[in-house]
């Protein structure tokens, strides 16, 4: 009889670890594996190694001791997974996931697998989205944290959801200078979403402690603001905006910009999960039971990755995933832990419902983008020949716009002008941004080079 | 039953076959319906290689394919777009003597049908071929042949004919047809039931199944060519390449990205196809050799698509043999973007005159037995 295969986890941020941790503790020995050199993620990412260090607390701050927690539970298990960070997972294919590393091919098969691939930032494009020194909110904080180094030295905040205000504060606190934030919400909203925020007394505390501490410091924030242009040749100059019937001009040198998060699906797409669109996150999403087991066997998802609810949600759901993963194969689990975590995962899912309240999508945004404005970077596609395609009923679907003016087709695969585009296509055919289908997924999901050579088997 | 139409003709399949034919006859005249159940042109017709060439063919398809030709020589007449049509040649590579002889003997074999093949060699084939160096003794050059945008092409026939009144019924299954008297009644659910005089069977790698249900089963396969994409890269490459004796074959789009294909991806189920991964690797490694230029380069997508194949790797086109007023044109084995719309105007000819002016006997569907 054949050994049963190990399980295996895609992603070592605070659910893929939460994850890998409980499997550990039931006596398994899975596969950890992250695109980045070090785990934690995208919220408690690590400087490389060697590289400039900041204590965590000037790194993470209010979130270190929760960033210190994941990656010393990475530490702490670290000879009992087997960990491959800086390796890409470019396919899911017959049980089996296709790796990269270092220009090498490889391929893993799993037994239980665990996708914990996380998010990245939601955008919408605007006038001036293309001029170097406009960064997306999360990019905007990889350069920080990451890199040690500001996106300029006069930075406008621009979008909508929590990323903003803390980025800003983090900006700020970096000692940067924050030209304003320029929230798409109107203050009303944040209002009408408290009672629903008051579930999570911290995070709201520290919601409003941000705004707080930003108008100490003398930054403009302003509230229900529609962008108009980022003016510059050649490099960021101002962001003007529109409030009511006013417009706001501010001169920066960056722009930090973003529409909430959104997940990174492709993996699931491609193991065969089934999707259905989540109106929260406007998305479409695998199907998942509150434990993450999706319409596969034995596969499960766990945090962003199969919808945002957030960092500390997402260390839930990567044990929630694990202990599931672990019932599913017959193993004994702690019910009355998994008990515990379920009731956890559904305050978060109020919580999460309340957040998206507090920082609702702008939904007219896309019906303002010019006509001649880039959509798709990759492939030089303005937002006018997607509207065309479907005002001219060439296209009522998304990949059918896809293959018709090659949008998402370039090196991103849709990752960045994919929600744009549904919402660009579905404005100019008149329906809700879940009646265009959604962008089917093809190996390789991110650039493979040609160069790149198959493993060696190991001779035994 | 919500709608209920009554035509001359009704076409199952709205691929580059169904959607020129459709075109051809709404020019002569006939009222047509086409049912495509996913949208027109989006199966093989709209995810091929893009290779539209008539060099390599077997001889029989020859007329056809030089009816083709001309046919794409009207695009932007015909359909409104040039769909990047381009005549850029197509140059088949030989990597030994041996194939180069092939290659000779393919340009005697074919002397009387106009492709005005070239064989260059040796120095001169370095010359003129620079960026192929020295991974080829020669080739074989069919100036005229070129490539195209299959996702812009296909789905065109199909709009051109609806612009000239063709019905067209998008994400419409054929899930029934029948013979009901002197007329061919198709049934899509709940919601459509079509009545027509003449069927065109042009469902592709699924044809068969309208085959069986008139008692005609057909011994076709499905396969699934497999194809990358590389990002764009600086222009090194107009022609069309392929290889004598097969292999990789390769193309560089107008934007630059260059398109490989070779070897097989798997069927997930009957309808969708994925590209496979030792397939995808060998294909990048085949590609680099034939094309240093891309050794650096990435691929940023692969895909594949279901294409019906017949054992001798010619389609079947022209009438059944068991139901009058009903045509077949399908298993085109990996090669009937170029012909497609040729296959359209036959079908449109078969229609109106019981025979087509191209010699289409190779192409009977009584050549192979009726299978049980
Ligand atoms: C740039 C960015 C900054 C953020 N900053 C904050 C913040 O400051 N505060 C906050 O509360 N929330 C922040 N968020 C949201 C927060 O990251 C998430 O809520 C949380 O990290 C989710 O955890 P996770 O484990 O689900 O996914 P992640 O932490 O996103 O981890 C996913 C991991 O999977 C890896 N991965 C994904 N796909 C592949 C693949 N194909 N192959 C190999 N590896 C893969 C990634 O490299 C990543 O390490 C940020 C999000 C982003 C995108
Ligand atoms: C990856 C790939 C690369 C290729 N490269 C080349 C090339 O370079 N050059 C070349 O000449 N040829 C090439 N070919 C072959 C070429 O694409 C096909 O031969 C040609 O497109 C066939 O056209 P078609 O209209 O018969 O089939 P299709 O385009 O498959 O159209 C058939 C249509 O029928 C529909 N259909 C099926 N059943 C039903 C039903 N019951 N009801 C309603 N609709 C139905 C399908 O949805 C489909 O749209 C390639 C094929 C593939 C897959």
């Amino acid at each position: 009889m054949s050994r049963p295969l190990s399980p295996v986890i895609v992603g070592a941020g605070p659910a893929g670890i939460r994850a890998a941790e409980a499997l550990v503790a039931a006596g398994l020995r899975p596969v950890l594996i992250d695109e980045a050199a070090r785990g934690g993620g995208q919220i408690y990412r690590q400087p490389p190694d060697g590289g400039f260090s900041r204590p965590k607390t000037a790194l993470y701050g209010t979130e270190a001791a929760k960033a210190d927690a994941v990656h010393r539970a990475l530490d702490r298990i670290r000879d009992r997974v087997d960990y491959r960070p800086r390796t890409l997972v470019w396919n899911c294919e017959s049980g089996a996931l296709d790796l990269l590393r270092d220009g090498v091919t490889d391929t893993v098969p799993y037994g239980p697998l665990i996708l914990a691939t996380g998010a990245t930032d939601r955008v919408l494009p605007f006038p001036g989205w293309t001029l170097p020194g406009v960064f997306t909110l999360g990019g905007s904080q990889v350069a920080l944290k990451f890199q040690g180094c500001a996106i300029g030295r006069r930075v406008a905040f621009l979008g909508t959801g929590p990323l903003l205000y803390l980025v800003a504060c983090q900006y700020l606190k970096a000692g940067v200078e924050v030209a304003g934030v320029f929230d798409t919400t109107p203050q009303s909203a944040q209002a009408r979403a408290l009672p629903g925020m008051l579930r999570d007394p911290v995070t709201l505390a520290k919601g409003l402690a941000l705004v707080g501490w930003l108008r100490l410091h003398g930054v403009p924030v302003h509230h229900g603001i529609r962008p108009i242009a980022v003016e510059g040749e050649g490099r960021v100059r101002a962001l003007r905006v529109r409030h009511r019937a006013d417009e706001i001009a501010v001169d920066c040198d960056a722009v930090a910009f973003g529409l909430g998060l959104r997940s990174e699906t492709q993996l699931a797409d491609l193991a065969g999960c089934a999707f259905r669109f989540d109106p929260m996150d406007r998305a479409w999403l695998p199907v998942r039971d509150a434990a993450g087991r999706t319409s596969v066997p034995g596969l499960c998802i766990a945090g962003d990755g199969g919808g945002i609810a957030g960092a500390d949600a997402a260390e839930l759901a990567g044990e929630r995933a694990a202990l599931a993963a672990l019932e599913d194969a017959g193993l004994p689990v702690d019910a009355a832990r998994a008990a515990w975590l379920d009731r956890r995962l559904a305050r978060v899912a109020a919580f999460r419902r309340a957040l998206n309240a507090a920082f609702p999508f702008p939904q007219d945004w896309a019906a303002t983008i010019p006509d001649d404005l880039m959509l798709c970077r990759c492939e030089g596609v303005s937002a006018g020949i997607l509207r065309g395609v479907g005002q001219r009923g060439e296209a009522r679907e998304i990949n059918r716009a896809k293959a018709l003016t090659r949008v998402g087709m370039g090196r991103c695969q849709g990752r960045v002008c994919g929600a744009a585009a549904v919402e660009l296509l579905a404005g100019a055919l008149g329906v809700g941004p879940g009646e265009v289908g959604r962008l089917r997924a093809q190996p390789p999901i991110k650039p493979l080079p040609i160069a790149a050579t198959p493993v060696q088997e190991a001779t035994p | 039953m919500t709608e209920r139409i009554h035509c001359d003709v009704a076409i199952v399949g709205g691929g580059i076959v169904g959607g020129s034919a459709a075109l051809f006859l709404r020019q002569m005249g006939f009222s047509v319906t086409l049912m495509e159940r996913d949208w027109c042109g989006a199966k093989a017709s709209g995810v091929n290689f893009g290779g539209v060439r008539r060099q390599g063919r077997p001889l029989e398809q020859l007329p056809l394919s030089q009816r083709a030709h001309a046919i794409w020589g009207r695009l932007p007449e015909l359909l409104g777009t040039d769909a990047e049509y381009i005549r850029s040649g197509h140059l088949k590579l030989a990597r030994s003597d041996a194939d180069l002889g092939s290659l000779i003997a393919y340009k005697e074999r074919s002397a009387g049908f106009g492709l005005d093949l070239e064989i260059i060699a040796g120095d001169a084939f370095r010359r003129r071929f620079p960026a192929l160096g020295d991974r080829a003794v020669g080739g074989s050059l069919c100036p005229e042949d070129g490539h195209a945008n299959p996702r812009l092409v296909s789905p065109a026939f199909a709009r051109a004919a609806a612009a000239r009144g063709a019905i067209l019924r998008e994400q419409t299954p054929v899930d029934r047809v029948w013979r009901d008297g002197d007329r061919f009644v198709l049934v899509s659910g709940d919601a459509l039931e079509v009545r027509a005089r003449v069927l065109l069977n042009t469902a592709g790698a699924w044809s068969h199944r309208i085959a069986a249900a008139f008692d005609e089963p057909v011994p076709l396969e499905s396969l699934h060519p497999n194809m990358a994409v590389t990002e764009p890269l600086p222009r090194f490459l107009d022609v069309n390449i392929g290889v004598e004796g097969g292999g990789v074959y390769g193309r560089q789009v107008p934007r630059g990205n260059m398109v490989v294909g070779g070897g097989r991806g798997f069927a997930l189920d009957p309808d969708r196809a994925r590209p496979q991964r030792d397939a995808v690797l060998t294909l990048m490694r085949d590609a680099a050799e034939l094309f240093p230029q891309i050794a650096k380069a990435y691929v940023i997508r692969c895909w594949t698509g279901v294409e019906g194949y017949t054992p001798d790797r010619n389609p079947i086109i022209g009438p059944s043999r068991t139901t009058p007023n009903l045509f077949h044109a399908f298993g085109f084995s990996g090669a009937g973007f170029q012909i497609g719309p040729a296959v359209g105007e036959a079908l449109a000819e078969l229609v109106r005159d019981g025979r087509s002016t191209a010699p289409l006997d190779a192409f009977r569907i009584d050549r192979f037995p009726p299978t049980p």
